[in-house]
């Protein structure tokens, strides 16, 4: 019986196609460097439960285009007449692709006066922002905003 | 070393609705990057921010790793009546900072 | 587009920047009237955030930099407002005169050298590390001492030597790219290098926030930003030549409006 057939040689190709399986195993082992999509929506309905989200009232500004996704202004405003009666409970802030799908959750008091809020925040790519607002009587009402991230052209490590 | 920078009117008529800014010192490391030898950096961050004035807590905010170095908030609440507002920042590994700013309503 | 995709993106319009304008003629100067701060090249958000002092997150190192100025520190137990008192009078347009020439080191230093030799010669403290908290603290509150005055460094038969070796620097060519400061910043100002505006390179309002770097951060810093750009090697942190090009840089900019702590891309 000859040597090769005792211990087939495994073809360079199949060698390979193992490795690039161990590559696909150990890509699915580690956490996923990005949120998805789905992510987000998960995140969100753990946030509104079984409730529909409108879309209006909610007005979020960030620009479009932002120099650089380290710090990029973004701020909320939620049409209410802010009141006893009505007014806006909370402001939740969702991305899409960042690690994780939270950027941040606003509690305004009763004596807000007025629904409006401002941070700076990262986006990690260019990506879709949300924003809910959660009124006083449990109703949910949102607005989503596009933004391009660009990058400066000489940054500290290549 | 913990710095804040708060812009609170020094002074407002009873009712106005009046704007609040704070800008906080921290590095907001996200826990998501890693050293230039490969080991990953634990997350730092302000998770969560509190005003209160008048007895009652007027603005609070739940922060994730998305919000940038040196947190930045403003939002609006009613003025009541003189005296002190508190702001209270906490984070990871046991960050708190506390801070007041005075505002004379009349 | 991800982060690493633009990044080549960037590196390749570096490439075409270089093939285009390679052979072009040397570098031609910004006439006097025609220069801009990066401040002009900057969005409406990134403007706010400089403009608002509540806003702008260099000013936490402002502060952290004024309870410096006035600690006691070192050997001789002294503190900068001990020798220079009142900095808001003192350091009144101090920054924007920098590098200036030091007899005793024979060369001209710039602000963060002149922290340090304070340092070692009067309170007889350990100088600060280059881009530490507390030195970048210290000249963001010297620096903003100047905020809205003409930037104007001393040029005579001292310091011209070290004016002409910063120029010197600014028009070689250097590092895999074989491109020069004046390439991009004199030639090519106003286009842009993937996404982003090249700017003038006026070093306005050093030490600066760039939200690049989520800090604020020294000039020097920001030099080896743009030398690992070129795919050059950086000086050594410290180093004279870096002293040397910011008086070039300074002396570029004379008579524009300092700005510190600045607000960048």
């Amino acid at each position: 019986m000859k040597r090769s057939d005792e211990f087939p040689q495994a073809s360079r190709r199949t060698v390979l196609r193992s490795g690039s399986a161990l590559a696909a195993c150990m890509v699915l082992a580690v956490r996923p460097a990005k949120a998805t999509p789905d992510e987000m929506k998960a995140a969100i309905h753990k946030v509104i439960g079984e409730a529909t989200i409108q879309t209006g009232k909610v007005h979020l500004d960030v620009p479009p285009l932002v120099e650089n996704g380290n710090t990029v202004a973004i701020s909320v405003s939620v049409e209410s007449p802010m009141n006893a009666a009505s007014r806006v409970k909370t402001i939740h802030l969702f991305n899409e692709k960042n690690p994780q799908p939270n950027v941040a959750s606003f509690h305004l008091g009763p004596r807000a006066g007025r629904a409006e809020v401002a941070t700076r925040i990262r986006l990690a790519d260019t990506q879709t922002v949300i924003a809910i607002a959660e009124l006083s009587d449990g109703s949910f009402w949102q607005d989503s905003a596009e933004v391009i991230v660009t990058l400066a052209a000489c940054v500290e490590n290549m | 070393m913990a710095r804040a920078l708060i812009n609170v009117p020094a002074k407002a008529k009873p009712g106005e609705v009046i704007a609040i800014k704070t800008l906080m010192s921290h590095i907001m490391e996200t826990g998501f990057r890693h050293s230039s030898t490969g080991d990953a950096i634990p997350r730092d961050i302000i998770t969560s921010f509190v005003c209160s004035y008048d007895g009652a807590e007027v603005f609070r905010a739940d922060l994730y790793p998305a919000i940038s170095a040196n947190p930045y908030l403003t939002f609006f609440t009613t003025a009541t009546k003189s005296g002190p507002m508190t702001f209270e920042w906490r984070g990871d590994n046991g960050f708190v900072a506390k801070e007041t700013a005075e505002i004379v309503v009349e | 587009m991800s982060r690493q995709a633009l990044m080549r993106l960037a590196h390749f319009s570096l490439a075409v920047l270089l093939v285009a304008f390679g052979f072009a003629a040397s570098a031609t100067e910004i006439p006097l009237s025609e220069r801009k701060s990066g401040y002009e090249f900057m969005g409406p958000q990134s403007r706010a955030m400089q403009d608002d002092d509540t806003a702008n997150p260099g000013m936490l190192s402002v502060f952290d930099g004024e309870a410096l100025w006035n600690a006691k520190t070192g050997a001789t137990n002294q503190s900068c407002a001990g020798c220079h008192g009142d900095a808001t009078q003192s350091m009144k347009g101090a920054a924007a005169r920098y590098p200036a020439f030091n007899a005793s080191r024979g060369r001209p230093l710039d602000l963060e050298g002149q922290i340090n030799l304070c340092r070692a010669d009067r309170q007889q403290a350990s100088p600060f590390a280059y881009e530490s908290r507390e030195l970048l603290a210290l000249t963001a509150y010297v620096a903003r001492q100047s905020r809205g005055m003409p930037i104007e460094p001393t040029i005579d038969a001292r310091t011209q030597p070290f004016l002409d070796a910063g120029r010197a620097i600014f028009d070689l060519r250097q590092g895999q790219l074989n491109l020069s400061c004046a390439q991009c910043h004199d030639d090519q100002w106003g286009q842009r290098l993937a996404g982003t505006v090249i700017p003038q390179g006026h070093p306005t309002g050093y030490p600066q926030y760039r939200l690049e770097w989520q800090s604020l951060g020294s000039l020097q810093r920001r030099l080896r930003n743009c030398l690992v750009g070129m795919r050059a090697e950086p000086y050594a942190v410290g180093a004279p030549e870096y002293v040397d090009l910011t008086l070039f840089l300074m002396w570029r900019a004379r008579g524009m409006k300092f700005e510190a702590p600045a607000v960048r891309p």
